[in-house]
């Protein structure tokens, strides 16, 4: 995250943001690969687990606080490791348009 | 092509066109992890129909005639067979795809086989009622080209008054509608000054995505090569305009760019390879590992209506020609390169050196790259020549024409 360009209609991720996937994004499991792909116009996205756990979870109503929360439970880790992670990752995306709020 | 690739640890990105595979090496068994071998992406070209008659036009300058052209059920069978062996994306181009009239069935057939379908449209045509039942029936992405910012410009390179207007209306449609909207903009001499405006066109519109296409020289390009190349100078403004601006719109605007290769040292890894990561369908079901491939006369492509898709892929003369490295020569063969940019682009080489085993002339490491660079350079120099607009009969006259190689320096 460089954090440095703040363009009008920028998303900046925060605690309270609460993301969701655009429509045009599909999240589809890719059987023949075996892995999940995120697809967008022109890009296909493989996010890891940990990505696809996050995403799941992003339905505009959570915050990401709550997000964290609730992985920092389902996996055992640090609370603040976890939202420094799920950020990191969510600020990427929303970078590149694969997030709103 | 795009040089993105990796945004975080979690989660990698690749552009459709020139995901690395697995690398096939035309394997005979067909039982072994084929999905995994298959491309991300399929061209479907429909037709070569088209109302406009840019000069730069990617299709062949043989132009497919209708009645040759794949029958509904025949589209509806590719769409199946791409979504069984692990396509994952169509896109569905032409000529005009909206010139078929079937374009819904192909589109629903899409749908149904899970593809993820990007519809490449001039939009002068496309009705909006049309358009609602293509989203319904499960389109994803629309991507409309504009010719030019300058509405009179534009309509004089497209050969097609009006048409500024009618895309504005399909891209406002687009954006209501929900879906995401991609402008293209075919980028050349006649336009390059107007770089910067299509950004502000495509912030406009609310477009999703912008794509700076500096054209490509093949085919229709090549022959227009004259009226189209810029300067070396406008070519790296026009980059580093793209540059500041990707910074400056991130999260806002996803902008790709297609830069023109006569200026560069290093080759572009064409198609990410060949036979590795795409497949292009001809109007006619001709099976290609990009769409300029009929321009080299050795290959023999296969045809859908002749064999599967997956069958094609692994095992045609044609994918297996260039894929991999054997078929390489000097400087190509002993270069650390080689597993990274493959020796470039096999249709240039072809176009230009008369083999296509030889190195991409884009090379700095090609005999014959000093010539091409010369040529460009003389070319952007000079006044534009007049465009020879793609349409049939231009088609029948360029095919009588001879191309002279170039000629190696010493």
């Amino acid at each position: 995250m460089t954090g440095a360009t703040t363009s009008p209609g920028r998303l900046i991720v925060a605690g309270e943001t609460r993301p969701k996937l655009p429509p045009y994004l599909k999240l589809r499991h890719d059987a023949g690969r075996g892995r999940w792909v995120l697809l967008a116009p022109e890009r296909v996205l493989t996010p890891d687990q940990t990505a696809v756990a996050v995403l799941q979870l992003c339905d505009g109503k959570r915050t990401v606080e709550e997000i964290a929360a609730k992985l920092a439970e389902e996996y055992s880790a640090p609370v603040d490791v976890i939202t420094a992670d799920v950020l990191d990752l969510l600020q990427g995306l929303a970078d590149k348009g694969y997030v709103k709020a | 092509m795009t040089e993105e690739f990796k945004s975080n640890g979690h989660c990698e990105t690749v552009s459709v066109d020139d995901e690395p595979t697995a690398g096939v090496v035309g394997s005979k068994d067909m039982t072994a992890e084929l999905c995994a071998l298959a491309p991300i992406g399929m061209l479907a070209e429909l037709t070569h129909r088209c109302p406009l008659q840019c000069g730069y036009c990617s299709n062949p300058i043989e132009l497919e005639r209708v009645n040759n052209e794949l029958t509904t059920e025949e589209w509806c069978s590719v769409m199946r067979q791409a979504g069984e062996m692990g396509i994952l994306q169509v896109h569905l181009s032409g000529g005009e795809p909206t010139a078929r009239k079937d374009l819904e069935d192909i589109v629903s057939a899409a749908t149904e086989a899970g593809l993820y379908s990007n519809l490449i449209t001039a939009a002068v045509t496309l009705k909006r009622d049309r358009l609602e039942d293509l989203v319904k029936r499960g389109l994803d992405h629309v991507q409309i080209s504009f010719q030019d910012v300058d509405a009179e410009n534009a309509e004089r390179i497209g050969a097609y008054p009006g048409a500024t207007q009618k895309k504005l209306d399909v891209a406002r449609w687009v954006v209501e509608m929900g879906l995401p909207l991609t402008v293209n903009a075919p980028i050349h001499r006649q336009n390059i000054h107007n770089v910067g405006r299509y950004i502000d066109l495509a912030l406009k519109l609310g477009a999703q995505r912008l794509e700076i296409a500096h054209v490509q020289y093949y085919g229709w390009a090549f022959l227009n090569r004259a009226a189209l190349i810029p300067t070396y100078e406008q070519t790296i403004q026009s980059i580093d305009l793209v540059e500041n601006a990707r910074e400056r719109l991130k999260g806002v605007l996803t902008i790709d760019m297609v830069v023109p290769d006569y200026y560069a040292k290093r080759p572009k890894p064409c198609m990410g390879g060949w036979g590795k990561g795409f497949m292009n369908i001809t109007p006619a079901g001709k099976v290609l590992p990009c769409h300029a491939a009929e321009s080299i006369p050795e290959l023999h492509f296969d045809n859908v209506r002749d064999r599967t898709l997956l069958d094609i892929w692994m095992n045609s003369d044609a994918f297996n020609a260039f894929r991999g490295t054997d078929w390489m020569k000097e400087p190509c063969r002993s270069c650390a390169f080689k597993e990274i940019d493959f020796g470039g682009c096999r249709c240039q080489a072809m176009a230009m050196t008369a083999d296509p085993r030889n190195t991409d002339p884009a090379c700095a490491l090609s005999p014959y790259h000093g010539e091409m660079v010369a040529l460009a350079k003389t070319e952007a120099a000079k006044p534009a020549t007049a465009f020879v607009y793609r349409n049939p009969r231009n088609a029948a006259d360029a095919m009588k024409t001879e191309q002279e190689p170039l000629v190696p320096a010493e």
